[in-house]
């Protein structure tokens, strides 16, 4: 398992093709308390960059962008329910979505955990 | 200037506080040549109180004031007595220049208005929720259509001959631009043979939703039941649109009848006619739906000290928050219109709406027969409320004119509604609610006889 | 001494024993405070079968509602009269309104009402007609809509005027529609509309209703629309722009003619967001800066009650491009008699209105009370009215600019409305902690967080309607809570401590909301 990070703060865990999607700790803390997330339904194939969750804290609403292409196996339905799990777990129990990978050399354009670390301490 | 308090001395010591000599320095980044050197010379200078008061004076008696005359005007606004202590409530001057209640610890007059409205709405609707309230019924129409493919993600409505034809023209014109198609049809003064089927056939999988009106812009009164079940078949929701809420005190809700989505003009409840607006859009839904409501919404919650207290909530979906992804572009609601509504309907309460309903039906029921006895009429509308339609012996267009010059307001042509749609143009539409005497019903009965008479000579 | 004039016991001194610390643990039986009064809902106080209107019977007659009877109640609570008007008195009192002060809140251009605009507004000659009345019927209520109509044209110096819209935002969509009305008559529909980054946010709202795609244009360091950037993306996919002048950050856009003619030369069109037009009124009119369409805020500009949210109304002034398209109905003279053109004369004289936006006519409860107030100003009232108003923003901006930046300060001064941001307050303060403390000193806040080009914005607009003194006191108080601020004063964190209400958790309010009430669960339903 590997874990890759975006300049949008996106989190994506690779294992083989199939890969599992958040954002990080840092976006959290940026939003604020998250009221709302909408996830997207199972077989909804994204490009790389396209619109793929909603997240939303009381005054902001945000997209979460698909880190690279591939198809959703399923969205996280917990978060339905309880949409504070974004922000109490970012990157564990508050994952948006898993997904296959249609070309994982679209990962080679993504952040490692040290470089996405540099990358928010610029910011 | 009476409204302007600033003397020529303070007006001198703000100056220099900022550091300029004279205000025209204030206006250095708008270019000289865009600049007017005095005030517009084609208008006239200030008025006092009694100069505007006698213009406005002069231009109101041009008016025929529909309380002075038999009037049996309807068509999607109604005339209905409002209390006076409703108008004594809008004018507080807490509620009257208050802004919208977006700094909640010193705003819960509004909010919590705004809750109880929404309470109210929605239970006269028949629907889970009802939001703050939108521009007017026919806006809110198009608002609900909109909403329908957001959820159904389908763009074919299908609008029933019954909806009020200028609510069918806002959304055409809408719907030219946003790309959604609309199935329309016109209504008809000889019993089609069945309405609903027509419509329950047009009724497929690519539809996203069904419009109809309830009591429909010629009176009737029908069951949506049957035309939900269909739409829910095919994943489409029903909308029904009201455009007489009173009505509502006397017949079942289009939310108990299984309608998704209900939306109103508020009007005859606390507003007035005002010629037009403005007015109240109520606008309630099924509770699934709440995330792709348009508008303002008010919502209960709790204060740091554990106090309850009301807060506007979900404004992500809004304007000023999603922008170019908003649910819609609405960005006021009718915020005093709405207290109006709300006012008018507190005093009526469950009995006084029940009780108001009931009067108007039997006025307009009175009505009906004493018309229906002129030699000529005939009743066009099936079960009815509050307003039905007759079809006249000759064009109902010139005999409305010929009452109006006799000053009674007969009612609303469809000739005026529907122009130059064959076979409509002896429709009348009559309204009569509860401000209507019995004499005006005699008054109109005989000029309209007369006239029908004369007409035909 | 007669007894009765002893005073029975009743002290006449404040007691020693009465102390401050003793306070704050008061606590009373009701929770209320004096004159702070809390208020249960209608539903908690009223019932079914109160009623606050007496209704004449009538004799039961034949029902015609076939079958469709209400078999069930509706859930409606009533009250009496008296406490109809207590309710709502009591529920007014926790609102902050005009009527009790100084009402900063920029953008939203908070002035005085005058009452004279309500009493025209009932008078029954405009309050009781109905919208479909024979045109013979209502010549007065078309004429005054036609006046009104005559001085907005002359104010912006535009040729026509669409009357129709419902408000600022339907303001917007009636100008944008007219604009893809005569791109598409030219067979030339295009796809993109720029907005500045600074712009309300209906804006780029209106435009992807109208089908477009919105492209968001930078801003210069001075707080103006970067010309170079949108001449470089002027090309032939580009319908127009919309240019908000005076901008939101309470800025000029000296450019604007410019703007229009770079526009106009790429084959687009310009919409001007006319929501500040407050600022300039009777001293520019936007018609000689070249713009296309523009819509006027009647509650802002010519001070039509804000209502706790509207209603509000929007008509948009068209240029001799867009006139054609404008929507129906709307008011024509001829032979001394008014018309309403509705659909039937749209259809006999091929006119090219892009269709309708509402019901009826428009807000005319809103026409009556503009026309009035536009009356009582007059020419030379509403120049000084512009006058007075960036006489006003421009004292506040430099009672404060010591103390709180000013971005855009240096450059010059403010037209409406002073901006200033966050920058410089202690850490863990925010723009809100200012707005909350600014609550505890008697006023309603500044507009916070807008616009989104500056940092933890505070946009400050007086308006015209604010005396000398009252400025004064809003500048001391404003003063003293940006000074907390910057101090790190721990009880502005925690402000409003005075209100109705302190902080509200909205957070909870949007995760599970409750938008309508219920009936409490009683013991019996519950099991």
């Amino acid at each position: 398992m590997v874990r890759y990070y975006t300049e949008d703060h996106e989190w994506i865990e690779v294992e083989d093709d199939n890969a599992i999607v958040g954002i990080t700790d840092y976006a959290q803390g940026q939003l604020g308390d998250v009221v709302f997330v909408e996830t997207p339904t199972a077989e909804t194939i994204f490009a790389k960059g396209d619109d793929a969750a909603v997240v939303e804290s009381v005054k902001a609403a945000s997209d979460v962008y698909a880190p690279v292409s591939g198809e959703v196996i399923k969205g996280n339905d917990a978060l339905v329910e309880d949409p504070a799990l974004v922000n109490s777990d970012p990157e564990g129990e508050g994952w948006f979505f898993k997904m296959t990978l249609t070309d994982s050399t679209e990962l080679d354009a993504l952040m490692d955990e040290d470089a996405y670390k540099e990358f928010i301490a610029d910011l | 200037m009476r409204y302007l308090p600033l003397s020529d001395m303070d007006r001198g010591q703000m100056l220099s506080k900022i550091g300029v000599q004279s205000i025209d320095e204030l206006f250095v980044d708008v270019p000289q040549e865009a600049q007017l050197t005095g005030p517009i010379r084609e208008l006239p200078n200030h008025a006092s109180e009694m100069a505007v008061e006698r213009h406005f004076q002069a231009l109101a008696a041009k008016n025929t004031v529909a309380g002075q005359v038999p009037f049996f005007i309807g068509a999607g606004a109604y005339r209905h007595h409002v209390p006076a202590s409703v108008d004594h409530i809008i004018q507080r001057g807490e509620f009257l220049t208050a802004y919208t209640p977006y700094q909640p610890e010193i705003a819960q007059g509004t909010l919590q208005m705004l809750f109880e409205f929404q309470t109210q709405v929605a239970r006269l609707l028949g629907t889970d929720v009802a939001n703050a309230s939108m521009y007017d019924g026919s806006t809110a129409c198009w608002e609900a259509i909109s909403m329908a493919g957001r959820i159904t993600k389908k763009k074919k409505a299908i609008i029933s001959a019954g909806v009020h034809p200028h609510y069918v023209s806002v959304a055409n014109t809408m719907a030219r631009f946003t790309g959604d198609e609309l199935l329309t049809s016109l209504p008809t003064l000889d019993a089609p043979l069945n309405p609903e089927q027509e419509l329950l056939n047009q009724i497929d999988s690519d539809t996203s939703c069904v419009i109809v009106q309830y009591p429909d812009i010629l009176g009737n009164i029908n069951d949506l039941s049957a035309i939900a079940n269909k739409a829910h078949e095919h994943k489409a929701l029903l909308i029904a649109v009201v455009t007489e809420p009173v009505a509502l005190g006397a017949i079942k809700s289009p939310g108990d009848m299984g309608a998704d989505i209900v939306v109103g003009e508020g009007q005859s409840i606390g507003v007035g006619l005002q010629f037009g607006g403005p007015y109240v859009g109520l606008f309630g839904c099924k509770a699934k739906y709440v995330r792709q409501m348009p508008g303002r919404l008010c919502g209960e919650t709790v204060d740091a000290t554990g106090k309850r207290g009301f807060v506007l909530t979900l404004s992500t979906r809004e304007q000023h928050i999603r922008r170019d992804k908003a649910t819609s572009n609405i960005c006021t609601n009718s915020g005093l219109c709405a207290l109006a509504f709300s006012a008018h309907m507190t005093l009526l309460g469950e009995k006084g709406l029940r009780d108001l309903a009931m009067v108007n039906h039997a006025k307009a029921v009175k009505a009906a027969d004493r018309l229906c006895a002129i030699d000529g009429v005939e009743m066009a509308t099936g079960h009815y409320f509050n307003e039905f339609t007759l079809k006249l012996p000759r064009d109902a267009r010139a005999i409305v004119q010929e009452l109006a010059d006799q000053n009674i307001l007969a009612g609303v042509s469809l000739g005026r509604l529907y122009p130059k749609s064959e076979g409509l143009d002896n429709g009348l539409i009559i309204a009569v609610t509860e401000t209507v005497q019995d004499e005006d019903i005699e008054a109109l009965a005989n000029a309209l006889e007369a006239s029908i008479k004369g007409g035909a000579a | 001494m007669n007894e009765r004039d002893l005073n029975q016991g009743r002290p006449s001194r404040i007691s020693d024993a009465a102390n401050d610390s003793a306070i704050e643990a008061v606590t009373t039986f009701s929770g209320n405070k004096a004159l702070m009064l809390d208020e249960p809902l209608i539903f908690e106080l009223g019932s079914s079968e109160t009623c606050g209107v007496d209704i004449d019977v009538m004799e039961p007659v034949e029902s015609r509602l076939g079958g469709l009877e209400r078999n069930k109640p509706i859930g409606l609570a009533g009250l009496s009269e008296s406490e109809t008007v207590r309710h709502y008195t009591r529920l007014s009192r926790q609102n902050y309104a005009i009527d009790l002060g100084l009402f900063p809140l920029g953008s939203c251009t908070m002035k005085h009402n005058p009452r004279l605009n309500e009493k025209m507004a009932r008078v029954a000659g405009f309050s009781d007609i109905h919208p479909m009345q024979p045109v013979s019927t209502v010549q007065g209520a078309l004429e005054l809509i036609d006046e009104l109509a005559h001085w907005l044209k002359t104010l912006t110096g535009m040729p026509a005027v669409a009357m129709s819209p419902k408000a600022g935002a339907h303001g917007e969509l009636c100008g944008i529609l007219a604009i893809r009305a005569a791109l598409e008559a030219r067979g030339d529909a295009r796809e993109v509309i720029l907005v500045p980054e600074s712009a309300h946010g209906t804006n780029p709202a209106t435009a992807a209703f109208a089908g477009y795609r919105v492209e968001e244009i930078p801003a210069t360091e001075g707080g103006r629309v970067d010309v170079d950037a949108l001449a470089a993306r002027l090309g032939p996919d580009v319908a127009g722009v919309m240019i908000t002048n005076p901008n939101t950050c309470g800025l000029f856009e000296p450019d604007m003619r410019k703007i229009s003619d770079l526009v106009h030369a790429a084959g687009g069109l310009v919409y001007c967001d006319g929501a500040n037009f407050n600022a300039i009124v009777g001293r520019v009119r936007p018609g000689d800066l070249g713009i296309d369409a523009m819509h006027i805020n009647l509650h802002k500009t010519f001070s039509t009650p804000h209502g706790g949210g509207g209603p509000g109304s929007g008509p948009v002034v068209l240029s001799e491009a867009l006139a054609p398209y404008a929507p129906l109905p709307y008011v024509t003279k001829s032979d001394d008699f008014f018309h309403l053109i509705e659909e039937e004369q749209s259809l006999s004289d091929d006119s090219d209105t892009f269709g309708r936006m509402t019901a009826f006519h428009g807000q005319m409860g809103m026409f009556t009370r503009a026309l009035s107030y536009i009356m009582s100003h007059g020419a030379d009232g509403l120049k000084q009215v512009s006058e007075d108003a960036v006489l006003n923003a421009n004292y506040i901006l430099r009672s404060m600019d010591d103390l709180l930046d000013a971005p855009f300060g240096h450059s010059g001064p403010c037209m409406h409305e002073a901006l200033f941001s966050d920058k410089g307050l202690a850490d863990g303060f925010s723009t809100i902690d200012v707005s909350k403390g600014l609550i505890d000193e008697g006023y309603h806040p500044m507009t916070m967080y807008f616009p989104l080009v500056v940092h933890g914005a505070m946009l400050v607009e007086p308006t015209e309607t604010e005396s000398k003194h009252a400025l004064d006191n809003f500048i001391g108080s404003f003063r003293n809570v940006v000074t907390k601020a910057k101090e790190g004063d721990m009880s502005l964190l925690s402000a409003p401590h005075f209100a109705p209400r302190a902080r509200l958790d909205e957070t909870a309010a949007a995760r599970k909301p409750i938008l309508v009430w219920n009936e409490p669960e009683t013991a019996e339903a519950a099991e």
